[in-house]
């Protein structure tokens, strides 16, 4: 059975949310009714065959061809199966993802693995701001799953993440781990400015020593055990954290300016 | 039934439900991970008296642990499962958590799960950080070494304790020498131990004494030095009588670990001095597990048909 393939048929002008497009929100439903499913654009519900042409039967693989930046929401709340986008990604993307997977192949604006609570999202790209953030006016941003990215990300990455797994091959825009509660941030490349700013606890992996501010305190450098289970379950991931295999460290600790208890990894 | 010379009493060792779980203690080497396992699991030979029936299932190497370190797995059972949660906490604590190098994992699935390190992170003062991988929560407790890592939970699964076997001899060497010989191939089976030291007891215990504040005593009809004042079960060619007891998993691992410890113990033979093999039991009517010595040195599927 091929896989459910939403292809973008005209450059949109609004912004389209297409939340309700999801493997378990359609599961049900025949191609008729997948046609009329009502998508917001701007400040109008119209129907999915306005913006899409739409053909294959696999509820439960669903791909979106010539995406564009505009598409905002994909994976909205995702429970189960697998989509794939090709072209860019709109704000939210793998907005509230519970489980399944999502895969990017190109950019994602702000807000990607936004509240995002379990699953995986593979972005073969960058990202904007935000990514793995809280939605605004919440205290807890991503809590569950596994976020790799490519490319690059933006500022505030992992702002007031409270659990799961973050692993960006490029480099990450300032405050990274910003507020962060609990959680894992790996990077690559370089990591600009306020790295770890109002941190509580979580863990910052990193390659290379990035300039670091007052608050955070240097720990020593340590060979810590639980790096070995940490690499060891990245072992099957499509990332090149698989490939790491060493527990030797220099560790900093903080934010102590937020009584904070999190640590900054730089593998040795 | 006759296996080298030496009689299969046609008897049965009568076996408990108990509450069962495993643990995998890693350490930088074998021998501090044996220092943490043989602290972990000393005192723990027999319920009555030290709450829990605990051993060194096996070695482990590298790759068959979590975080890729020498170790040993460690079973432990208990007769409910709050005794045995409790127990598990203060040996972790006292035993795993103060040994050098070492870290702790859950070493057996089950529906039911008990602590492992879950509440021993309270040691790191607010220190303690937690990591989700694969699933699983472990905690990184800063100590004066570095860190002690621990699984947050294991498993617990229903088990059975107090599978047994005798080993009647002309002398105490001879005896002893047939249980270690019994003991060295039981080790090689998995899913069991043999709780008392060395794997042999030698003080075998009847229900019941003389004396009212005691509940167990001397097994009598088993002590050679008074074969003429009870009613014995020796004949006059035995004088020394040790037994094995073995907790397992489940029933089939108890049977497995009593066919070969029998077999090991009857190839030393009657020429070196071993006579029978007997087992303890307390009639049948306490315990639901029933270990027939000649049903299973007769079963096919354990390698039998001995007689």
């Amino acid at each position: 059975m091929s896989a459910l393939t939403f292809s973008l048929k005209q450059e949109l002008i609004q912004k389209l949310d297409v939340s309700p497009i999801t493997p378990d929100k359609l599961s049900d439903k025949n191609i008729g009714e997948i046609s009329a499913t009502l998508l917001w654009y701007g400040k109008q519900q119209l129907r999915a065959d306005n913006f899409f042409l739409i053909s294959g039967l696999d509820t439960q693989n669903i791909v979106f061809d010539n995406c564009s930046a505009k598409v905002d929401y994909i994976g909205n709340g995702m429970k189960t199966g697998r989509i794939i986008v090709n072209g860019n990604a709109g704000a939210f993307l793998a907005f509230q993802l519970q489980k399944g997977e999502v895969t990017l192949n190109g950019n994602a604006a702000d807000f990607a693995a936004c509240a995002m609570a379990g699953g995986l999202l593979l972005v073969n790209g960058n990202v904007g701001d935000y990514l793995g953030g809280a939605l605004v006016g919440d205290r807890k941003g991503m809590r569950g799953g596994t976020v790799i990215v490519k490319g690059n990300a933006g500022e505030r990455t992992g702002d007031q993440m409270r659990r799961g797994l973050i692993l960006i091959e490029g480099n990450v825009g300032s405050y990274c781990g910003s507020r962060m509660l609990a959680g894992t941030i790996g990077v690559l490349g370089d990591v600009d400015d306020y790295i770890g700013y109002g941190m509580k606890r979580g863990t910052l992996l990193l390659t290379k020593t990035p300039k670091l501010h007052a608050t955070i305190q240097d720990c020593g450098t340590h060979t810590l055990p639980f790096l070995s289970l940490m690499f060891k379950s990245f072992r099957n991931l499509p990332s090149k954290f698989s490939k790491i295999n060493q527990n030797r460290v220099q560790r900093f600790a903080g934010d102590v300016g937020n009584d904070g208890k999190g640590e900054i990894l730089v593998l040795q | 039934m006759i296996i080298n010379g030496v009689q299969i009493d046609d008897t049965f060792a009568e076996a408990f439900n108990m509450r069962g779980t495993r643990v995998i203690i890693t350490a930088q080497n074998h021998k501090w991970a044996y220092n943490a396992a043989n602290a972990m699991t000393g005192f723990a030979t027999s319920v009555i008296g030290c709450g829990v029936e605990a051993g060194i299932e096996r070695e482990l190497t590298p790759d068959e642990t979590p975080d890729g370190r020498p170790g040993v797995a460690v079973l432990m059972f208990a007769m409910g499962s709050s005794v045995l949660m409790k127990q598990l906490e203060n040996r972790m604590g006292q035993t795993i958590l103060t040994c050098p190098t070492t870290a702790a994992f859950s070493g057996i699935e089950g529906n039911e799960r008990i602590n492992l390190g879950k509440n021993l992170r309270f040691f790191g003062d607010g220190f303690q950080i937690s990591k989700q991988f694969d699933g699983k929560r472990y905690w990184r407790v800063p100590v004066m070494d570095g860190e002690f890592i621990t699984e947050e939970t294991t498993g617990m699964v229903r088990a059975v304790g107090g599978g047994n076997f005798l080993v009647l001899a002309s002398s105490q060497p001879q005896a002893l020498a047939a249980c270690e010989a019994a003991i060295e191939a039981m080790k090689k089976i998995p899913n069991v131990i043999m709780p008392f030291p060395g794997g042999v007891v030698r003080s075998g215990s009847k229900v019941g004494s003389k004396y009212k504040a005691l509940f167990a005593s001397t097994n009598d009809a088993f002590c050679p030095t008074l074969k003429g004042l009870t009613k014995t079960q020796l004949s006059p060619d035995v004088e020394s009588v040790m037994e094995i007891v073995i907790d397992g998993l489940t029933e089939a691992d108890i049977r497995k670990a009593t066919f070969v410890g029998i077999e090991a113990a009857c190839k030393i033979g009657s020429a070196n001095g071993i006579k029978r093999i007997s087992a303890g039991n307390y009639g049948g009517k306490l315990g639901p597990f029933h270990f027939h010595l000649h049903d299973i040195m007769n079963d096919k599927t354990l390698g039998g048909e001995k007689a």
